[in-house]
């Protein structure tokens, strides 16, 4: 993976002397907490409702076995205990001091991490595939086209204020599993007719309270322009997204309103002025950053293993494990294994430092030392041996980051949302374990087969509500919490914006909610149709029909008035 | 009309130095066209320039300030005719002012002075200057010898802007550290 040079080295370590400056004088009254906010976002700092949560980047989704230890470091030197896997790829903790800020930052750089830019109206940390470069469809590996994205776009000094935050996301293989469909910008890396490498560029793309698709404004740009492109962009949002209202700020509402053809035409136009420019990148540079992402030292291997086999034959758990869990690998003898950060009782993509420290060494003793996170919230350990799968079953087993649910239902994104969030309307870590319990069979959820569950406490849509075949949003309604559902969103290929069913339920009744809709997928599915298939086919009306057709006990007995909608 | 000493100081070329400019901003009820503009060195609204222009010229000096809506192209034929050129910050954290700094110096050849007036502190100095500007009319109320170690807090950048016309990639040899 990607090592700083000295460069790298300066300019973080510049960071950590400017931003302890920055609490400083905060501190000191200095500067009030209005001058103060902007500054501590663009370094992943928020205020949340008991404590200031701090999100720690991490590029592209990829770790080292040292990063992952400060992280166990972190949670127990500075948290209480345990971080908080993110759906942009990186770790927040929530108990942090603003005191200890920079003290923490200056401990990550130790071991080549920061969090510039993980928060606030800038370009966010690029996020990819965290099959890079193992993937068996993959086309090219997308991760030296974000560590060249990650430099570009660190303290840009044009785009720090931007209307609203942006993100960017890369996929380079057949399959996007980097949801580039809702970023403000995706990109493919694809290759032409002639075989060059170039990328399909998607802009205005988004959840939150206008979930859009994003719109193709370039079918082919050949890989050296990335970077004068990416600008060309920026700099038409810069000067004609909407500052007036935060809810209509963000790039998909002006691409929308002038309409993907004529925003490409401003960019192109903008993008004539610097095209080849010094901006443009060399085969040089981009030769300097793939060396890192060259493949470990494989073993030559036989695709098959006899004990393995024996194994898989004779453990129904380690079986179930293997078919969830474990995915296909480009190298014969080898498979990336999904480490499930989602047990049932424990809050989705939380995990402690005791689990960071094991999950260290293990990378260190059978995946050459490399962690990556998935916007799904769970770990991978990309390169691990199929004849060590039995062991590494086991031991991942016995610390609870086993469960063999990957894509299935209690496989749920979910942001802290109100137990932690202060921009939350409702809590959503309580309804994702009351559904993880109510459907704790695991052989209930195999049938179910693969589904994608995902709750956001609010608009903001951090738990990327839109694009769940079943969506679940937090709503704030005469100050109490309410859900509402929305069905046939998904993400990848064939991403879709889900629509929601009806009226919001209550807390109460969301496990029967999901109760209903899964029984009409099982009644009407046919053999090879998944949830998402069904309710394609079907339509929205057969599964609301249902849920609505007959009151839902809140839970609280007070006769029949207590049975709502 | 509201004639504001910015502040007796500014920081121009990464010094603190008098100044004797004002900003003439109008107020409600004042008009483009009528507002009574004061003798010495004014910087005027874009507006004002468009409306008094044929008074305006007969001035020895006359510098002109863009909102940060406006795009740096409606100045493009008449930059010879500023002592200066300001562009307004109404709040820090609107950053179209850093796209119009960059217009001007890069598309336009803008090259005499470039002032960031309004909403001007410390923390957003050094991506100023990255952009253009090379002067800043810090907010009065801060301490502009304070604000003047913001031009100064990073010491490499990777990405090209007006200050810097090679990215690192191209400027510098750059190499791994020994892998432990």
């Amino acid at each position: 993976m990607y090592r700083y040079d000295q460069y790298d080295h300066l300019i973080v370590k510049e960071r950590v002397a400017q931003y302890r400056d920055q609490v400083r004088r905060r501190l000191a009254d200095e500067l009030t907490e209005e001058e103060f906010l902007p500054l501590r976002l663009q370094n992943g700092l928020y205020m949340q409702r008991h404590a200031y949560m701090l999100r720690i980047a991490v590029p592209y989704g990829m770790l080292s076995s040292p990063q992952v230890r400060m992280f166990a470091h972190i949670a127990r030197k500075y948290d209480r205990g345990y971080g908080h896997l993110t759906t942009r790829q990186n770790i927040q903790f929530n108990w942090i001091n603003l005191e200890q800020s920079p003290d923490i930052l200056a401990e990550l750089a130790t071991v080549e991490m920061h969090a510039i830019q993980t928060s606030g109206n800038c370009i966010r940390n690029t996020t990819s595939d965290e099959l890079a470069g193992v993937a068996a469809d993959e086309i090219i590996d997308p991760r030296p086209y974000a560590e060249i994205i990650r430099e570009w776009s660190t303290f840009h000094p044009e785009f720090a204020f931007l209307p609203r935050k942006f993100k960017i996301a890369i996929s380079g293989a057949e399959q996007d599993r980097a949801a580039t469909a809702v970023h403000d910008i995706g990109l493919h890396v694809v290759k032409n007719a002639e075989g060059e490498v170039g990328f399909r560029v998607l802009v205005g793309g988004g959840m939150g309270r206008t979930p859009i698709i994003g719109s193709v404004i370039r079918e082919f740009l050949p890989w050296q322009h990335a970077l004068t492109y990416l600008e060309a962009i920026l700099r038409v949002y810069n000067q004609h997204g909407r500052r007036d209202n935060k809810y209509k700020a963000r790039i998909k509402i002006l691409v929308k309103a002038l309409s993907a053809e004529e925003f490409a035409r401003q960019v192109e136009a903008e993008w004539l002025d610097i095209k080849d420019g010094p901006a443009t990148l060399t085969a040089e540079e981009l030769q300097r950053i793939a060396q890192y992402f060259t493949p470990p030292p494989y073993e030559t291997l036989p695709a098959g293993d006899a004990a393995f086999e024996a194994h898989k034959a004779d453990n129904k758990a380690f079986a179930n494990w293997l078919k969830r869990n474990v995915k296909a690998h480009k190298v014969s003898g080898y498979a990336a294994v999904i480490l499930s950060v989602k047990k049932t009782g424990v809050p989705p993509g939380d995990i402690t430092a005791a689990q960071l420290d094991f999950v260290a060494d293990l990378a260190d003793q059978h995946s050459f030392g490399e962690v990556r996170v998935t916007h799904e919230q769970n770990l991978v350990l990309a390169d691990v041996k199929i004849s060590e799968l039995f062991a590494v079953w086991q031991a991942v087993k016995a610390q609870g980051l086993a469960t063999p649910n990957i894509g299935l239902l209690t496989d749920i994104i979910c942001c802290p949302g109100g137990d932690f969030c202060s921009l939350a309307n409702a809590k959503s870590i309580p309804i994702a374990q009351a559904i993880a319990e109510k459907f704790d069979n695991l052989d209930f959820q195999h049938d179910i087969g693969d589904i994608e569950l995902n709750i956001s406490g609010c608009i903001n849509a951090c738990g990327h509500h839109h694009v769940g075949n079943i969506g679940i949003l937090g709503v704030d309604k005469d100050g109490s919490e309410w859900y509402q559902v929305s069905i046939g969103g998904a993400q990848g290929n064939s991403t879709s914006i889900g629509k929601i069913i009806g009226p919001s339920f209550s807390a109460q009744q969301m496990p029967v909610v999901i109760e209903r809709l899964l029984s009409v997928y099982v009644q009407q599915r046919t053999e090879e149709e998944l949830f998402i298939d069904t309710v394609q086919r079907l339509g929205i009306t057969p599964f609301k029909e249902f849920v609505y057709a007959s009151p839902i006990p809140t839970g609280y007995t007070h006769g029949e008035d207590a049975c709502v909608y | 009309m509201e004639r504001t000493p910015v502040s007796t100081n500014i920081i121009k070329n990464r010094n603190v130095v008098a100044d004797d400019w004002s900003v003439l901003r109008l107020n409600e009820g004042d008009s483009a066209d009528s507002v009574s503009i004061p003798a010495g060195r004014v910087i005027v609204p874009f507006s004002v320039w468009t409306a008094q222009r044929a008074q305006l010229l007969e001035r020895a000096e006359i510098g002109v300030w863009l909102s940060s809506d406006a795009q740096a192209d409606v100045v493009k034929d008449d930059l010879a005719r500023f002592s200066l050129i300001a562009v307004d910050f109404p709040k820090f954290t609107d950053g179209r002012g850093y796209s119009i700094a960059y217009n001007l110096r890069t598309r336009l050849g803008y090259n005499g002075e470039l002032r960031a007036i309004g909403d001007v502190l410390r923390d957003q100095l050094f991506y100023m200057q990255r952009v253009g500007f090379n002067a800043f009319a810090v907010r009065a109320d801060k301490d502009i010898n304070d604000a003047l170690k913001g031009l100064t807090d990073f010491s490499e950048k990777y990405q090209t802007s007006w200050d810097e016309k090679t990215p690192l990639f191209r400027r510098v040899q750059r190499q791994a550290l020994a892998q432990d």
